[in-house]
């Protein structure tokens, strides 16, 4: 199977108000998925419709397959989910947390415990499997929070904000871990966040979602494209001396959008590169152009842009 | 159903490893060996009077002095074991993070409410159990009389009756801890029922028989028992009532009818104690209501949840 998330027209609204709107996507299997959109946008609502623990308003969501509101359980038997915020019982400890998981799944003891050993080890956590969560830090939580996604061997984990609230070292050990189970056991990745800088890296395909939209899906470099219809190229331009008739000169190339000039650097839009174009010009008003460089787009420039327009 | 048992197994391991229940428990069987203690003390000096059976059921309705009945305490501090035991039972797995984490399991949402209140009814059967059994030892060794099976019969109904009543109690702090998302509330909340049918219902029943049936200085017998039975049916909405009822009519084999009761209706009455059979037929009503008002409460509290969003608003 090809696709193991798909959705159709999926719409959420709570009192009247849209949370998801006409939401269209799909996750290909054992790829890294991004979900990524600013606080409110809809993605935790999305994937409580994925999980079947919220009943869309309207439109479908399937998983392997299986309708997600209709056949919950069997969605919910091969999705491992690591809630936004997540909790464990307090005075149980790490391991007996686990193990109440596994129960719940069907998993029996004998073969559960060693895999729950294995697994604390792994999120590093094997100095404490004995001791009450109540006496963990966020980040020991968020990461006892990801052995209780994988300690039931899913096909595919659904991950809301697994970095939120997190110290950087501890945001990158999440991210190595969540490559490496993936690409080891094969298990295709749903990863919601809004922190799209800290997790874009990971990902093999980003979704993103505002207000309830999806706005663009595919490789970064697709969505590059996409939302800055990339015919625009930014080139930062500093040149020896700026002569009387240079900016409008350039101005005057086929092409150029825009220019702006601080000092002898200048800012120069256009539809196209054309470095060449201009560094002609440059010289032929009798200066020399010192450094052309073109400004690549970062995601999080898109995605600052995209908002500022939306 | 075997997701039911992996609840229902840990929300009972949870409340026999909990602070608040080895306190609850602790209060419950001292105070309840204390006071049959006492009353096996009474009942021991009279009980060479005292001719008639069934003195082993004294031990549980004797007031023993200035303490009040083991079915009185049961009465009046049995909502509070339900209460305590039920009131954070949803909305603490919300505000800890953990109801996300189970509900993605892959168990139906109704297993999670069904094995805590499951798990809180076991709770109670067997805290009420061991007290029973140690209020029975006390007076087989203050005593030394041994139950007959009819009273081992009567204290079985009794066990079962205080139960349910716990049960809804229990039930109905589960349905406060789903209606409110923040424990204080919801405790309150349940704190305030208790209260009213406890110390209220009785006023409030005086007060509106008072206004349909008004007794004056010239009232006739028949209006005074047309008042005193409308509060009586009124108070019959209250747990409390129904219970204090079964308690009385299963553990005092002589009651027959309940509450106020004109000469002319007892001419004629003999009064010998009551087979089972009949003791049961006096009560079966107030059972039924029992069982209903807890069915309900909890069919409520069901209904609720399983349509409940599930993330706090
Ligand atoms: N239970 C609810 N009732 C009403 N509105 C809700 C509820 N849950 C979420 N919302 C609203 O839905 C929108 C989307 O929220 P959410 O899915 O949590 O966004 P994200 O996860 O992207 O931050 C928000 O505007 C939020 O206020
Ligand atoms: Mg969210």
């Amino acid at each position: 199977m090809e696709w193991i998330v798909e959705t159709d027209k999926l719409s959420k609204a709570y009192n009247g108000i849209k949370a998801v709107d006409q939401l269209n996507f799909k996750i290909k299997e054992s790829e890294i998925f991004g979900f990524l959109g600013p606080n409110g946008a809809g993605k935790t609502t999305t994937i409580l419709m994925i999980l079947g623990l919220t009943e869309p308003t309207s439109g479908k969501v399937k998983v392997y397959g299986h309708d997600a509101t209709r056949e919950a359980l069997k969605v919910k038997r091969v999705t491992g989910y690591l809630p936004e915020n997540v909790g464990f019982y307090e005075d149980l400890t790490a391991k007996e947390n686990l193990r109440y998981i596994t129960r719940l799944n069907g998993i029996p003891d004998k073969k559960s415990l060693p895999k729950i050993d294995e697994i604390l080890e792994e999120v590093g956590l094997s100095e404490v499997t004995d001791t009450e969560v109540g006496k963990f830090s966020k980040g020991m939580k968020q990461r006892l929070g990801m052995g209780a996604v994988f300690v039931k061997n899913p096909k595919f984990a659904i991950l809301d904000e697994p970095t939120a609230g997190i110290d950087p070292e501890g945001v990158d050990q999440i991210l190595k871990f969540i490559v490496k189970i993936s690409r080891e056991q094969n298990i295709t990745i749903l990863l919601s966040s809004h922190l799209l800088y800290q997790v874009q890296k990971i990902c093999d395909r980003v979704g993103i979602i505002t207000k309830g939209h999806m706005i663009a899906q595919g490789s970064m470099d697709e969505i590059g494209k996409e939302i800055i219809k990339k015919e625009e190229t930014l080139l930062e331009i500093q040149v020896s001396k700026v002569t009387p008739n240079l900016i409008n000169s350039i101005k005057e190339i086929e092409g150029v959008k825009n220019i702006e000039k601080s000092d002898n650097h200048f800012l120069v839009k256009c539809d196209r590169d054309l470095r060449e174009k201009i560094s002609k010009t440059i010289v032929e008003n009798g200066s020399l152009p010192l450094q052309i460089k073109t400004q690549d787009y970062t995601l999080e420039e898109i995605y600052i842009k995209y908002f500022r327009e939306g | 159903m075997s997701r039911l048992k992996v609840v229902f197994w840990k929300e009972f391991a949870d409340y026999f490893s909990s602070r608040r229940f080895l306190i609850l428990f602790i209060i419950i069987c001292i105070t309840g060996s204390s006071i049959t203690y006492i009353a096996s003390q009474i009942i021991g000096q009279d009980i060479t009077k005292a001719s008639v059976g069934f003195i082993f059921l004294k031990l549980f309705t004797s007031s023993a002095g200035a303490l009040p009945s083991f079915t009185f305490f049961i009465s009046f501090f049995g909502p509070l074991i339900g209460i305590i035991l039920g009131f954070d039972a949803i909305n603490s797995e919300h505000s800890r993070g953990t109801m996300s984490l189970v509900l993605s399991q892959p168990i139906f949402r109704d297993s999670l409410i069904n094995g805590k209140f499951l798990a809180g009814l076991a709770t109670v059967a067997i805290m009420l159990i061991s007290i029973i059994l140690v209020i029975s030892g006390l007076g087989l060794s203050t005593l030394g009389i041994v139950p007959n099976l009819a009273e081992i019969l009567r204290i079985g109904i009794f066990f079962v009756a205080s139960v349910i009543y716990i049960g809804f109690w229990l039930s109905l702090g589960i349905l406060f801890s789903i209606l409110f998302r923040r424990t204080a509330s919801s405790a309150l909340a349940s704190i305030a029922v208790w209260i009213f049918f406890t110390f209220f219902i009785y006023m409030v029943a005086s007060v509106i028989a008072d206004q349909l049936v008004p007794v004056t200085h010239t009232a006739t017998a028949e209006m005074i028992t047309k008042n005193e039975y409308l509060k009586k049916m009124i108070m019959r909405i209250s747990p409390a009532t129904l219970f204090e009822e079964i308690a009385v009519a299963v553990l005092n084999p002589s009651v027959r009818v309940f509450g106020f009761v004109l000469p002319a209706q007892v001419k004629g009455l003999i009064p010998n104690p009551l087979s089972l059979g009949q003791s049961i037929m006096v009560i079966w009503p107030q059972f039924v209501g029992l069982i209903a008002l807890m069915v309900i409460c909890f069919a409520i509290s069901y209904v609720i949840f399983m349509r409940q969003e599930i993330r706090a608003t």
